[in-house]
């Protein structure tokens, strides 16, 4: 396949009404359906709402066929493939900050979030495990890498699901806005679409990447879904603070057009990067 | 060249589709459709109107004017401008009759105890009018006040949200000016009113112009003291600045509850107001 279309859906939740939320999903999956859609993207949490705090262990789920919320969306996977933001309990009863991949029918992959923030406005470490893994996986379109938020704020797990194979990157988000000054956008907008063109660029990929909108309390979610292409140009772009369901068409063909004018995943020194690595890391 | 320092300009057009995204959703969720607030005639009061009455129609908010017999006579009048300007519904309610058995027993010269009698006498008139309309207080307090404590606790400050609490008068004076606010209540010294002849910038030593750049920096740029010094201000003030904010702490916190079992409102039960919505 060498195109794939895919929908950001950037929505509000209500905060801890899981089963609301749901309806919600299997709208929105259905309208991206209809809109000729091979895959829809959901925001980070956006199952149960981001600031959970103590509603955390009453909202978490598991990504398999019994889950009374999975089996509709793994149902509607069937059709169209989904990604779906969530809070996952184990059976030691940690919860994790996660996104599930769902595509025919199958849980094709599920990415526990790994950097937690818990400074300024973010409590995340205090109610979240943090996941320990970061791996690329195989869909029916290509090689995929999936991270929540903060991982991608921190330059080695883009990098390392980079090396993993991935050539498609879907970010999904729950950022509050702020940073409010002179210019057109809040300075957290600014922040992350300028992370995700620059990943685009160095890793000559697609960097997908959808966003909460709505309010929680006194946060607002600013939305802006972007998608940028393996040479940082932007593909399509959400509005800011409104639900939306944004649609852009990636021609995989462009990763093989860039690749060749531009061979940075071929000439990346991997060895050198882990012999300096270890170096680097046994120094204390 | 870029000066690297947090500065106080805003994007207006942005500030405002945040704040009237903010009111409407917020006031709906927590089940109310309209709104009620007091309207001095200042500044703050006005863009809090404004903004309201965009938020959920001007026939959805209850703006209730609260004269004392000191207070000035410009202050009724351009809340009446406001009224008129934005649509809202009125509601004219002296307090003179409320307060003055209270105030015979408070001598003439301590102003900050007869001051926060009114103001909390103005918080009775409008939470009673929340019951009586079904609307929620919108506060009108801004971001410098809040820091500096100016104002009273359970009167001015009581609210059910506040749109303007993140913004620095200067900030709020920026968006007024955007929002196309009359330009009497832009130039006039801004004051609580509380008696004759009372301005914000007399009580507190310094201008609101003045305070703002250093807070900015003190607050939202994270500067060290000293870096404040360095960047131009005087010592004696960023001192004086900081230990107004400091001593202030407990007019932005609910009041302490003592712990004693393991769990706590506050310390460990922990749920945000918009909790299930």
């Amino acid at each position: 396949m060498t195109h794939v279309k895919i929908a950001l859906a950037q929505i509000k939740t209500r905060l801890g009404d899981v089963q609301a939320n749901l309806a919600k999903h299997l709208e929105l999956i259905d309208e991206a359906g209809r809109r000729g859609a091979d895959l829809v993207v959901f925001p980070e949490l956006s199952l149960t709402g981001y600031v959970l705090q103590d509603l955390t262990p009453t909202v978490a789920h598991r990504a398999e066929s019994q889950d009374p919320v999975f089996q509709p969306l793994l149902q509607a996977s069937r059709s169209i493939d989904i990604l779906v933001g969530f809070v996952e309990g184990d059976v030691r009863h940690r919860f994790y900050i996660a996104a599930a991949y769902l595509s025919r029918g199958e849980v094709l992959h599920v990415h526990r979030k790994v950097y937690l923030p818990t400074y300024g406005l973010f409590d995340e470490g205090r109610f979240f495990a943090w996941g320990d893994q970061i791996r690329a996986f195989d869909t029916r379109f290509g090689r995929f890498g999936v991270l929540i938020c903060e991982d991608f704020w921190h330059a080695s797990p883009p990098y390392l699901l980079w090396l993993d194979g991935a050539d498609v990157f879907l970010f999904i988000s729950a950022s509050p806005g702020r940073g409010l000054n002179g210019e057109d956008r809040l300075e957290s907008a600014r922040w992350v679409e300028q992370i995700n063109q620059a990943y685009a660029s160095l890793f000559t990929a697609f960097v997908a990447h959808t966003n909460r909108v709505g309010f929680e309390d006194g946060l607002n979610f600013w939305g802006g879904a972007t998608v940028f292409d393996p040479n940082g140009v932007c593909l399509a772009q959400g509005p800011y603070h409104e639900e939306a369901l944004t649609l852009a068409d990636l021609d995989l063909a462009q990763l093989n057009r860039t690749r060749t004018r531009l061979p940075l995943l071929r000439d990346e020194r991997t060895a050198l990067v882990q012999r300096e690595l270890e170096r680097i890391l046994r120094r204390d | 060249m870029v000066d690297p320092k947090p500065t106080l300009d805003i994007n207006t057009d942005l500030a405002r589709g945040i704040l009237i995204d903010f009111l409407a959703t917020e006031i709906r969720r927590a089940g109310f459709e309209r709104a009620v607030l007091g309207l001095s005639g200042g500044l703050d009061s006005t863009l809090a109107c404004y903004l309201t009455a965009e938020a959920l129609g001007p026939q959805n908010v209850l703006a209730v004017r609260m004269p004392y017999r000191t207070s000035a006579p410009e202050s009724l009048e351009h809340a009446g401008l406001v009224i008129q300007a934005s649509g809202v519904q009125e509601l004219t309610i002296p307090i003179s009759d409320m307060v003055d058995p209270l105030l015979a027993h408070v001598p003439e010269g301590e102003t900050v105890r007869r001051g926060n009698i009114m103001a909390r006498a103005r918080m009775i008139i409008l939470y009673d009018q929340s019951a009586a309309t079904g609307g929620l207080v919108v506060g009108t307090g801004n971001k410098t006040e809040i820091l500096l404590g100016y104002t009273t606790l359970y009167g001015d400050s009581a609210c059910a949200l506040n749109p303007l609490g993140d913004l620095y008068k200067t900030q709020v004076r920026q968006l007024a000016r955007a929002i196309g606010v009359p330009e009497v209540i832009l130039a006039k010294a801004p004051s609580a009113d509380l008696w004759k002849g009372q301005t914000d910038e007399a009580e507190l030593g310094f201008t609101y112009a003045e305070v703002d750049r250093l807070l900015v920096l003190l607050v939202d740029g994270r500067y060290s003291p000293q870096a404040c010094v360095e960047a131009g201000f005087e010592e004696a003030f960023v001192r004086a600045v900081i230990e107004r904010i400091r001593r202030n702490q407990y007019k932005r916190a609910l009041p302490l509850i003592a712990k004693l079992s393991n769990r706590t409102v506050g310390y460990d039960f922990l749920y945000l107001r918009d909790w299930g919505t």
